[in-house]
């Protein structure tokens, strides 16, 4: 810093930043795409380890031995489930009680604000059931959660069989030193969402519930099951949660030592891993797996029941058996050993999981970049907007060299504060209509045009995010006069700093969320200035505003999957998308809808406003 | 489905009696099956002695009464001494009522002597004295956990003080209790693991159960109904339950081989009476007993009247076993307790009473001692029962002081009938000092079950003549009314996430943190309070001077 207090230098430094600073800029951006590239290849990135000492080293027998009996259970409960239409209450109650545990059973009610129609659900009434496994000389106080959602149709009937299965094995062993929760919910997330609020004794959704009446103290792990044959070939590991929180990375780490203790075939995001980093396929799988995570976590939606679990600070990941065309099948048995491994070590636990990161990236099961490997590559493209507006900063505070002397005066009056304030207000204000409008006024679409309610919301936030393009943005002008080239300059640089924190912060908590934003607004607040091409610019301002963003996402997305869509199928795709956005933010808080509405549109506003100043 | 299980050997244990039956040994063994299915075991151990520790009276002539227990309370002027060793939770709504409750962890009770003139002090030995007899860790024992209830405690024996500054009472929810503690524990026996019904105290079948609690309770009874004379009593108990469903196999049958695997060849030859009870009030037809007997006794446990077979062991016959089923009790009391919310700024305590009486109400004294680092904010406590605000009629709160003491809270609160009563309290954490974390602080600080007593309404007259020849079991809580009895409940110990640094990398943090508070902070302040321009190079000496001289002359400086 002594470089800064010596005037001399510190102008030499300026000069070289406001007179290469366009050039420097694109080179940022360059190595914050080629770095974020290069966390997927192998050589770059660590591979995982065990780091909790009370999992790692201590060894367990697995003889979970009846998975037959397991998916015959399963069975059964189908044959329930079909008979009582929903989830069969009584006879989950008894079977759990025949198998001694302690059952409770929860009822919730919850309206959507407006109908799913991807679940087809509205007015949603059901109830969860739950067996507390009581661990011998234990005070209650720790506990350990399997949870099985009870899916409509055919599905995940093993994985409650299977649930049931272990809960008779786990009865009967000495060695627990925590209570297990065995719990079977109804409507999968709602579900999971009521009895969670319902454990913890909070509302943040506003659902109606009733109490629970059995508790195991405070959870400490939880795992969510899903399965829906009786042979998978492998098994799927998901860890995104709501706003994109992540388990610890032991817990990762635990399933894969397992799976390669028992020989289970594992993946993450679908994905194998592979031997062959230094091949072009080899990279390119890496990269899709990363770029799948990435995708996910920045959706912030929880991408399993185990999601909501997070937000209590208990590590939860969902497994997930698949079964494709593999030669290579795993029966109940083994799923059930493996569980029971997992648990077992769950159960030594001393700790919190607390030890390994929180904060990470896998391009495949075995690898992971942290966040001191990834937050450099957000870090480049941050740095971009500061770079702009140091040099915003020293256009403003140096007189422009050569003008006539009039001139110069007039640009030299300061602006006032209301050049700077209006077109601030305003597009925040068109921010708060875009979050608040579209189920304010859904009745009101309904009755007036020929759309459902579902459709209604999604329109009414893409018409009130359209009209906020074309609203008449320099009215600052009619209170502060003419807009001059000192107010947009200081309009840019409030705005590009407003970004720049923006952006930071969403790093911090949603890397992904952080990086995809950073990488499609940077550029255009980066070059927007009243004098450059109008329409030209305006399209690409467009084009990389946050609805596109998201447009482009969900095809990208689609690619990654290797389940490509026509444009005309990736337009309902995106319109359910907007949907179930608001739908998760109105169901389990998260964050994203109102984290884009209320400050990331507003904060483009801004630039589209600079580009319109004249 | 009987098993024939226990045998005793006939072996003529004549008791001699002793020239001066100053002293008295009794043992007890009494067998519930429980509604769950399991297996309730008790055991009661009593030693009465009429002697006088206190007025400087040395007693040196030890003969059934231990030692060692004698000396402390004479060294201490212990009036009632209670302490408890619990691994494990009294399931309430599956077992019903314990014979005698505890909480988890240890709990240790002290009613001093009047004539005890620092009473703090006196407690601090003790404890670190008892600690060293039960081989505990009762030195954890400081004033950050002790409290002094007004009301909750009474003493159990004869004797009216109840000046609370006489009271000390403190829990260590997370003690672990195990075969070190047991083993001393056995040893204060007259005859130890050796004879009678200690010889089924086998460490490893006893730690290999659902519920463990030991117990050691001392204090001063009346010897007769006049209570002319006064004789100390020390109560050993040990309460196990067993878990059929672990090692049955679906068969509910049951010995005491089987639960101990020991048999019982002999009574103490200590002892006056050595007896086992069967519980057969339950559906008697459905379990059969081998060997029979054919004493049967009745008894008032806890407002209700129940039937034992009685085998006595000093008579010489035998005996065997039963069966039982499995869903909710509802038992009339009972309490449980959570900590709600997220996050780790704030939470709320709740604690939910039960009040399963059908059309009885009864007030409960609610003791909740809570550590100084949850700080309650008391002005939050809200009690409800029934959806409607109820006011307790008694309120005695002592706030805490960091590092110093815990909050006391004791209310007496109006149960309705067949209602839950919850108590509600919301509390923020603290952040510790770094040395002050625990050495696995991300396992959670624990806090100590809140204690429920109550007089709670009986279904059976009440037998309230203490002196009378009574089991064990059931004279340990004096009973002062024909028409309710005294229920004391524990809920469950808390959990609780204090916020926590990451201890794995503090030399990380120390290093960035002031890495940017010295570099970063202090010449983005210096470079932003100051102006910077350039300077002419200061002037040499002799310029100087000249420029003196030369304002001295009134011109211009060079």
């Amino acid at each position: 810093m002594g470089l800064l207090s010596d005037p001399n230098r510190r102008r030499a430094l300026i000069n070289l930043l406001t007179r290469l600073n366009a050039p420097i800029c694109v080179v940022c951006y360059m190595a914050g795409v080629a770095w974020f590239m290069g966390l997927a290849f192998e050589p770059f990135t660590l591979r995982t380890y065990m780091s909790e000492n009370a999992m790692g080293s201590t060894m367990v027998e697995e003889r979970f031995p009846s998975g037959e009996r397991a998916v015959a259970t399963g069975r059964e409960f189908a044959a329930h489930k079909k008979k009582v239409s929903g989830m069969p209450v009584e006879w989950l109650v008894k079977t759990m009680q025949a198998r001694g545990l302690e059952v409770y059973t929860q009822r919730f009610s919850r309206t959507l604000p407006f109908p799913d129609e991807n679940k087809e659900r509205y007015m949603v009434k059901g109830t969860n059931v739950y067996g507390i496994l009581r661990a011998p000389r234990a005070p209650r106080t720790e506990a350990l959660v399997l949870s099985a959602p009870c899916t409509p149709g055919d599905n995940n009937n093993q994985a409650v069989g299977l649930l049931l299965g272990l809960a008779q094995y786990f009865r009967n062993q000495i060695y627990w030193a925590k209570d297990i929760i065995f719990l079977v919910n109804d409507h999968d997330l709602i579900g999971m969402q009521a009895w969670l609020e319902g454990y913890h004794h909070t509302n943040t959704t506003g659902m109606d519930w009733s109490p629970l009446q059995g508790r195991g103290g405070s959870i400490q792990a939880a795992l969510s099951l899903e399965l829906s044959s009786d042979v998978v070939t492998s098994m799927d590991l998901v860890l995104e949660g709501l706003n994109g929180q992540l388990p610890n990375l032991d817990l990762a780490n635990l399933f894969y030592a397992f799976c390669q203790k028992i020989g289970v075939l594992c993946t993450i995001q679908g994905k194998l891993q592979r031997n062959d980093w230094d091949s072009v396929s080899g990279y390119s799988h890496a990269v899709q797996t990363m770029m799948l995570m990435v995708m996910k976590q920045a959706s912030g939606r929880p991408w399993g029941d185990h999601g909501l679990f997070l937000r209590y600070h208990i590590e939860a990941a969902t497994i997930k058996g698949i079964n494709s065309f593999r030669q290579y099948k795993t029966d109940a048995t083994t799923i059930g050993r493996l569980l029971e491994g997992m648990y077992r070590k769950l159960n030594n636990l001393l700790e919190r999981l607390h030890q390994s990161y929180f904060f990470y990236l896998m391009p495949s099961l075995s690898h992971f970049v942290s966040i001191g490997y990834y937050m450099p590559a957000f870090g480049l493209l941050a740095v971009i907007l500061l770079l702009r507006a140091l040099d915003l900063w020293v256009q403003l505070a140096t007189p422009p060299p050569t003008t006539e002397d009039g001139i110069a005066d007039i640009e030299q009056s300061s602006p006032g504060v209301l050049s700077v304030l209006t077109p601030l207000v305003i597009s925040h204000l068109t921010g708060a209509a875009l979050y608040m409008l579209p189920i304010r006024f859904q009745e009101m679409a309904v009755e007036h045009f020929p759309v459902s309610e579902t459709e209604a919301v999604v329109l009414t936030a893409i018409a009130v995010y359209t009209a906020g393009l074309a609203l008449p943005h320099n009215t600052h002008r009619l209170l502060s006069g003419e807009g001059t080239e000192q107010g947009w300059r200081v309009l840019k640089l409030v705005a590009l700093l407003y970004l720049a924190v923006l952006l930071g912060c969403t790093a911090l908590i949603n890397f992904s969320l952080g990086f995809i934003l950073a990488l499609t607004l940077v550029p255009g607040a980066a070059f927007v200035t009243p004098h450059v091409p109008k329409v030209l610019s305006a399209f690409v301002l467009v084009i990389l505003s946050p609805a596109c963003t998201l447009l482009f996402s969900v095809f990208f997305f689609q690619e990654l999957q290797e389940m490509p869509v026509s444009f005309l199928d990736g337009w309902l795709l995106y319109l359910s998308v907007i949907s179930q956005g608001i739908l998760d933010h109105f169901l389990y808080g998260s964050l994203v809808y109102p984290l884009i509405a209320l400050l990331v549109y507003p904060c483009w506003l801004l630039f589209w406003n600079i580009l319109f100043w004249k | 489905k009987g098993d024939a299980a226990a045998q005793k050997q006939a072996e003529p244990a004549v008791l001699q009696p002793t020239p001066q039956p100053k002293d008295d040994f009794q043992e007890e063994l009494v067998v519930r099956p429980l509604h769950s299915g399991d297996i309730y075991a008790s055991f009661q151990f009593r030693t009465l002695w009429e002697t006088d520790f206190m007025r400087g009276n040395k007693v040196s002539h030890y003969r059934l009464f231990p030692k060692s227990l004698g000396q402390v309370i004479s060294k201490f002027s212990v009036r009632e001494l209670h302490i408890s060793f619990t691994q494990g939770y009294w399931r309430t709504m599956q077992w019903g009522q314990p014979y005698l409750p505890s909480p988890p962890g240890a709990e240790l009770w002290v009613w001093f002597q009047d004539s005890v003139t620092d009473v703090d002090a006196t407690w601090k030995e003790l404890t670190n004295v008892l600690s060293g007899i039960f081989c505990a860790s009762l030195n954890f024992i400081d004033s950050t956990n002790t409290v002094q209830p007004s009301a909750s405690f009474k003493p159990l024996g004869i004797g009216n003080v109840t000046d609370h500054r006489f009271l000390r009472y403190a829990t260590l929810p997370r003690e672990i209790v195990c075969t070190e503690n047991l083993t001393p524990w056995k040893k204060l026996l007259p005859c130890g693991s050796k004879a009678g019904l200690a010889v089924l105290l086998k460490s490893e079948k006893l730690f290999h159960s659902s519920f463990h609690s030991q117990a050691v309770h001392i204090r001063p009874v009346c010897q007769d109904w006049q209570c002319k004379t006064t004789s100390w009593e020390l109560r050993q108990t040990l309460n196990v339950v067993f878990d059929l469903h672990n090692s049955g196999q679906g068969k509910r049958e049951w010995s005491l081989f089987k639960m101990f695997s020991r048999t019982l060849t002999e009574a103490c030859p200590l002892a006056s009476s050595s007896k086992i009870y069967i519980d057969i009030t339950d559906n008697p037809e459905q379990f059969e007993l081998s060997p029979a007997t054919s004493l049967l006794s009745q008894a008032m446990v806890l407002g209700d009247r129940r039937t034992f077979s009685v085998y006595d062991l000093t008579q010489q016959d035998t005996f065997g076993n039963c069966t039982p089923f499995c869903d909710m009790l509802r038992p009339l009391l009972h309490a449980e307790r959570y900590v709600a919310g997220y996050g780790l700024q704030t939470g709320e305590i709740h604690t939910l009473m039960y009040n399963h009486h059908p059309y009885r109400s009864f007030p409960v004294l609610q003791l909740d001692s809570v550590p100084w680092y949850l700080r309650l904010y008391i002005h939050t406590l809200t009690v409800t029962s029934k959806g409607k605000d109820n006011k307790p009629s008694y309120i005695h709160y002592q706030p805490s002081k960091d590092r110093v003491r815990p909050h006391l809270l004791e209310m007496l609160v109006q149960l309705p009938p067949n209602s839950v009563t919850e108590v509600t309290v919301q509390f923020e954490r603290a952040l510790l000092k770094w040395t002050e974390y625990t050495p696995d602080p991300n396992h959670g600080f624990y806090v100590g079950s809140s204690v429920i007593s109550s007089l709670v309404p009986s279904t059976v007259a009440m037998d309230t003549n203490s002196t009378r020849e009574r089991p064990l079991f059931s004279s340990f809580f004096p009973c002062k009314e024909e028409s309710s009895y005294f229920v004391r409940v524990y809920t469950e110990p808390l959990l609780v996430n204090l916020p926590t640094p990451d201890f794995s990398m503090p030399y990380n943090v120390i290093c960035l943190t002031c890495t940017v508070v010295a570099v970063g902070y202090g010449s983005l302040y210096n470079l932003l309070t100051r102006s910077f321009q350039i300077e002419e190079p200061s002037p040499g000496l002799a310029k100087r001077i000249a420029n003196v001289i030369r304002k001295m002359r009134g011109v211009p400086p060079l």
